[in-house]
């Protein structure tokens, strides 16, 4: 039964408590390989990519006691398809009120598939200052196949490999019924 | 609505739904923010192409339409009429399809005439944006005092808010109640009824009012919205001189005192200080003329994203 976008549901491939242990997962590398959360500065790139920021911020300040910096970024008008998409879609609000100068930029999305849209943060990221140094952290890869520019992620809840003719769908608190992550297919018709 | 706009020209208010408008300001709301950072440009118009049709004289809107379109990095270029062909006597159509053999993406058009824009919009390949024409609307305008009614009362719905002065040749009043009266604000307008005429109250279908004198239209009011006295638009006497004006239609501190305790006033600009309005009202915290010249700045680049945003009409 296609929904109103023309997609199936097919399978899940993780429920709540994977994907908190996940998380959590992710929030130990990143201080392990940071060395702390001293200069980390976590930024969430809207809209999923947010409560997932929240919650690795969260868990890393129970891991070191020390709340890392916090940020949002909606890269709406740093992307390149935008004369191919018919009306332009509704830009939401960037909040990145910390100076972003010689910090560690966390970045955070759920699924990484082409890597357009990290293309797209990093060069807004880049007007606003120079980090330190910036990683991708997703709860969801692809996989290398299907990647169009030559980006990678540094921390990964998880690698599917999908289908052009699949997506997957992260589904949180914050916008749906559940918490858990699926794989869709376009149907057929 | 993920897609708030999806037409091609912004030519006035009176015919978007609240959804639009709505749409408009929320999209202006964040883009505010751009104009407050260090690099204040986003790649989002890049290699678009806008033009500033100027035929009346302004730098306030056209410089904030320039700065607009330049902070999302589209090339931006300014016509005035002064030195343009119109003067050599060609036809505004031929303006028009001599402009759009050059492509632009958006041309922003200010005339003296009602409904240019509207002409030019059927001529032209680009999306048009009317920055005033004639009598009729200034949409961008009433936009811009809507974000900063919004910004600083949280809501229009239910707001009273008064318009004094010149209501007869003003495009701000009239975009202001169309905007106003759609989103659920009710208006009283008040002036010299010369200048007032009667049955203006039949503008919109509901919640305006003709005021005979600026007392009632002011008491009680949220916002108090003070028109410019335009000296280059009366052709007639329509008031026995500028000092009689300001004695019974300027805005001063006793009565402003009449409107509520947290009222706020807007005034397009240029004020003429000491006539429409008092220095002390002006210079008041009350006064959020400054504001507007800030929101005009995002409203517009709101504007100019969603216009040449590539929907088709109708779409």
């Amino acid at each position: 039964m296609a929904d109103e976008y023309g997609l199936v549901q097919k399978s899940k491939i993780m429920d709540a408590a994977r994907m908190k242990r996940a998380l959590s997962r992710l929030a130990s590398e990143i201080v392990e390989e940071n060395h702390g959360a001293k200069d980390l500065y976590i930024v969430g790139i809207r809209r999923r990519g947010v409560p997932l920021a929240e919650k690795i911020v969260a868990r890393i300040e129970q891991l070191e006691g020390e709340k890392p910096l916090y940020g949002i970024i909606d890269i709406t008008l740093y992307r390149d398809d935008l004369s191919t998409v018919g009306a332009n879609p509704i830009v939401n609000r960037t909040e990145l009120n910390q100076d972003i100068e010689n910090k560690r930029i966390i970045l955070i999305d759920d699924v990484l598939y082409t890597g357009r849209t990290i293309r797209a943060a990093l060069d807004q990221l880049m007007d606003f200052g120079r980090p330190n140094r910036v990683q991708l952290a997703v709860l969801i890869d692809r996989g290398k196949e299907h990647r169009e520019l030559p980006i990678q992620a540094d921390y990964i809840g998880k690698t599917v490999p999908t289908k052009k003719s699949e997506i997957i769908k992260v589904m949180l608190k914050e916008y749906d019924d559940e918490e858990s992550v699926w794989i869709y297919e376009k149907s057929a018709e | 609505m993920d897609k708030p706009f999806r037409r091609r020209d912004l030519l006035g208010i009176r015919n978007l739904s609240s959804e639009e408008i709505i749409g408009i300001l929320n999209t202006a709301e964040n883009f505010r923010e751009i104009n407050s950072r260090e690099i204040k440009k986003v790649p989002t118009l890049r290699g678009k192409t806008v033009i500033n049709l100027f035929f009346e004289n302004s730098t306030r809107t056209r410089t904030s339409f320039e700065l607009a379109a330049k902070r999302l990095s589209a090339d931006a270029v300014n016509i005035s009429v002064s030195s343009s062909s119109v003067t050599k006597g060609e036809t505004l159509v031929d303006t028009a399809l001599n402009l759009d053999a050059m492509q632009p993406d958006c041309i922003v058009v200010r005339h003296s005439s009602a409904g240019v824009p509207h002409q030019l919009a059927k001529v032209s390949k680009a999306a048009i944006v009317n920055a005033g024409d004639g009598a009729n609307e200034h949409p961008t305008q009433a936009l811009l005092d809507a974000m900063t009614i919004r910004e600083h009362k949280g809501k229009i719905e239910g707001l009273e808010v008064a318009i004094v002065g010149d209501i007869l040749h003003s495009r701000v009043a009239r975009s202001n109640i169309h905007l106003l009266t759609k989103l659920g604000a009710r208006v009283r307008v008040a002036g010299p009824k010369t200048l007032v005429p009667a049955d203006f109250a039949h503008l919109v279908e509901k919640d305006l009012e003709v005021c005979a004198h600026i007392e009632d239209a002011i008491k009680g009011a949220d916002v108090v919205m003070i028109l410019r006295i335009q000296k280059e638009r009366m052709d007639s006497a329509y008031f026995p001189t500028l000092r009689e004006y300001s004695i019974h239609y300027g805005l001063t501190n006793e009565r402003l005192d009449l409107a509520r305790k947290d009222a706020i006033v807007l005034h397009p600009g240029p004020m003429n200080r000491g006539i429409e309005i008092s220095s002390d009202v002006a210079d008041s915290s009350r006064s959020l003329i400054l504001d507007q010249v800030k929101y005009g700045v995002a409203v517009r680049m709101a504007v100019l994203y969603l216009a040449t945003g590539g929907a088709a009409i109708g779409e």
